[in-house]
């Protein structure tokens, strides 16, 4: 906005000049970068497109084609298949499976994703707008468990699906159980539920900034309105907070749907839960048989987070309180 | 509609800063009383209390028959209307309107019902389908105001709101919510720091300042019979002008010196405030409204004199507003809005017939009514009446 300003005032300086005299450094920086022409930046563009955009090209090749020529030359050969992508999608126990093992990603994603958020927008509205003796140190204690890798919890948590927690009381020799034994190893619960714990901090804490920037009369004027703190939550939280809730939603999404590490501690050698990241890994085989079909492989599995990418993004609205509150 | 009582209500913050003391108000039902304040005096906090925004410290809040103190803002028949207005951005004019009635679970076809009529009196039909975001401010505010009166409250709580309109715009919904008071005839606490709109909105005025209550009356009482300096300075505008003068008798004529100017009281001056003998010779403070002062050539000749320079005048067209010099020393009635260092120490405003000759720089001679004079204690500051 300054800048647009300072323009009309002075059009013969150049922007840089401009920067730098106002003796700002974000300024000087942010007129650097305006500075950098356009079709430059489209280079750099292209550049970084081109590793995923042959690895696409090529998804569409035969294994011959791929190991003897490269990307480009499809371009004036030809030679397009869809047989890889027929391959994967296939039942066939080599190369095949990926139709399985997405429905395993879908089975571990979506609770994933939809409970944590659930649950955190819930916690997010009490630790804004309900006034709770130790408020303040149980919000800071949750999102301070941010500092927490989760690898560090993977076997213990394992442990816990496997067998539960026992204690044996010292001296008696009487045994407590502190966490029942569900016999979790091995299924996708086991997965989405440690996706769920460790996404909660985070969750939390975004939601938590959104919702306490909501205006404070809004609240008020629904509590004189004559609603309850569930109802505040329902009709009023929720729907505003829609485009908080929809960049959570997709952040979580992809990082559940990507995710390797806690699938293959979760579900182990039980083949027939892998999600569609372990399967595609595996596809390879020994010495690299079949890595002809990775790159196909790897495009179905990248396409669901795009579609909900862009099924969400329309929910990105600016100016959802406006006219709500005038300051 | 209801009677609504607060008896020594008190706010103490957590950090022990006490914004209400011990405020003490009857509203009667069907009642117009408006709280009025300079900013920060406990007015608005006061008026949370009785909405169940703020918990109350001590004393007791009464509403129809029922002690309120404990209750859920929900339960205590109440409407408010916010500053800001505080629509519910993601609804449309009529559900906003109907919010709280469907919150109370009515009967979809009542619930439209009640929309519509509260649209039809607020001239809010044809906006009924928009969303606030498509509002003009003073549209927002009817419908705030729908979405308070569709619930027929016991008590309406207005929380400043006309300050974020125009000038225009504010002058048209004061007559608005007056007319809309007369037609539902509801018990109002209207809260505002803008003395135009108490003075002519209340059917009484209770003043507040740094959390006391200084006093409650008519809004003609409190502009012709002011209990302190305070209530006397805050009251009117242009304000009325204090000065520090001393008060002296000589054979039964008694008379005020301000500065270098000498009043001689009318003889009905101290008939009517026998108190005042016992002043003789001390200092007192003297407030003189703009209107009891006019050109000396326009008015009556037996009236004593004040001779300054003018030095600025305001033609109203009804009125002429004079400033000029006084040599006495100005009092500071205590509220904290005016501009103090703008504030020339010195300067005085008399508003005087329009016809009046007088130009800036001219020499001026002003005619003061002294019985229209109002007299102070120096020490306590309060009203010497009697």
């Amino acid at each position: 906005m300054t800048v647009t300003a300072t323009t009309t005032a002075t059009p013969r300086q150049s922007t840089t000049t401009r920067a730098r005299s106002s003796g700002r450094p974000d300024r000087f920086v942010y007129g650097l970068l305006r500075s950098i022409p356009t079709w430059l930046l489209w280079i750099l563009v292209m550049l970084w497109t081109v590793p995923t955009g042959s690895l696409l090209l090529n998804s569409f090749r035969t294994r011959d084609a791929q190991r003897s020529s490269g990307w480009w030359v499809s371009f004036t050969e030809g030679g397009w298949t869809l047989d890889n992508y027929g391959d994967v999608l296939s039942s066939s126990r080599q190369t095949g499976g990926l139709a399985q093992a997405l429905l395993n990603s879908f089975a571990i994603a979506i609770p994933a994703t939809v409970i944590p958020i659930a649950i955190a927008a819930m916690a997010a509205y009490a630790f804004a707008w309900i006034p709770f003796r130790g408020r303040e140190v149980l919000f800071v204690a949750t999102v301070s468990l941010l500092a927490l890798p989760n690898q560090v919890a993977l076997l213990p948590l394992l442990q816990l699906f496997a067998g539960g927690a026992h204690w044996t009381v010292p001296g008696s020799g009487t045994v407590v159980t502190l966490f029942p034994d569900l016999d979790l190893a091995g299924t996708p619960t086991a997965v989405w539920l440690t996706h769920t714990a460790f996404a909660m901090p985070f969750a939390i804490f975004l939601l938590h900034n959104y919702i306490s920037s909501l205006p404070k009369e809004l609240f008020e004027a629904a509590r004189i309105d004559g609603a309850d703190h569930f109802t505040i939550f329902w009709r009023l939280v929720l729907p505003l907070s829609v485009p908080a809730l929809a960049a959570f939603t997709i952040f979580q999404f992809l990082w559940t749907w990507n995710d390797y590490l806690i699938a293959i501690t979760m579900i182990g050698a039980n083949g027939a839960n892998y999600p569609a990241t372990i399967k595609i890994a595996s596809m390879a085989g020994e010495f690299g048989l079949r890595e002809h079909v990775l790159s196909a492989g790897a495009f179905v599995q990248a396409g669901i987070p795009m579609l909900v990418f862009f099924a969400l993004q329309r929910y990105f609205v600016r100016g959802l309180l406006a006219g709500s509150v005038k300051s | 509609m209801a009677h609504v009582s607060l008896d020594r209500l008190t706010k103490v913050y957590p950090n022990g800063f006490l914004a209400v003391d011990a405020l003490s108000l009857d509203i009667e039902d069907g009642e117009f009383l408006v709280l009025v304040g300079p900013s920060g005096c406990g007015k608005s906090t006061a008026l949370r209390m009785v909405a169940g925004l703020e918990s109350i410290t001590s004393g007791t809040l009464t509403i129809g028959a029922e002690t309120v103190n404990d209750v859920q803002p929900r339960d205590r028949n109440i409407a408010m209307v916010f500053q800001n207005y505080a629509l519910y951005p993601h609804l449309t004019v009529a559900r906003n309107i109907a919010f709280p009635l469907s919150l109370a679970g009515l009967p979809k076809s009542e619930i439209d019902a009640k929309v519509t009529e509260a649209a039809r009196i607020l001239e809010l039909e044809p906006l009924l389908e928009n969303r606030p975001a498509q509002l003009s401010g003073g549209q927002r505010q009817r419908v705030a105001m729908g979405r308070a009166i569709v619930r027929d409250p016991a008590v309406f709580l207005m929380d400043e709101p006309l300050s974020n309109l125009d000038a225009k715009l504010r002058v048209q919904m004061r007559a608005e919510i007056a007319r809309l008071h007369r037609r539902l005839e509801a018990t109002t606490l209207y809260v505002t720091h803008d003395q135009v709109e108490a003075m002519t909105m209340g059917d009484r005025v209770a003043v507040m300042r740094d959390g006391t209550l200084q006093q409650t009356d008519e809004p003609s009482t409190l502009y012709d019979s002011p209990d302190n300096l305070f209530v006397a300075g805050f009251i009117g505008s242009p304000a009325m002008n204090v000065r520090r003068a001393r008060l002296e008798s000589d054979d039964g004529t008694w008379s005020v010196h301000l500065g270098h100017n000498r009043l001689t009281l009318a003889d009905a001056v101290l008939a009517t405030r026998p108190a005042l003998a016992g002043y003789d010779g001390a200092e007192i403070v003297v407030g003189i409204r703009p209107e009891a002062m006019e050109d000396a050539s326009l008015a009556d000749s037996g009236m004593p004199r004040i001779v300054a320079d003018a030095e600025l005048t305001e033609a109203l067209g009804s009125d002429l507003l004079v400033h000029f010099h006084l040599d006495a020393p100005t009092v500071d009635t205590g509220d904290p809005d005016t501009l103090d260092d703008l504030d020339d120490d010195t300067l005085m405003i008399a508003r005087v017939d329009p016809r009046s000759p007088v130009r800036p720089g001219d020499r001026v001679e002003l005619a003061v009514d002294t019985e229209r004079l109002h007299f102070f204690d120096a020490e306590t500051n309060l009203a010497i009446r009697t």
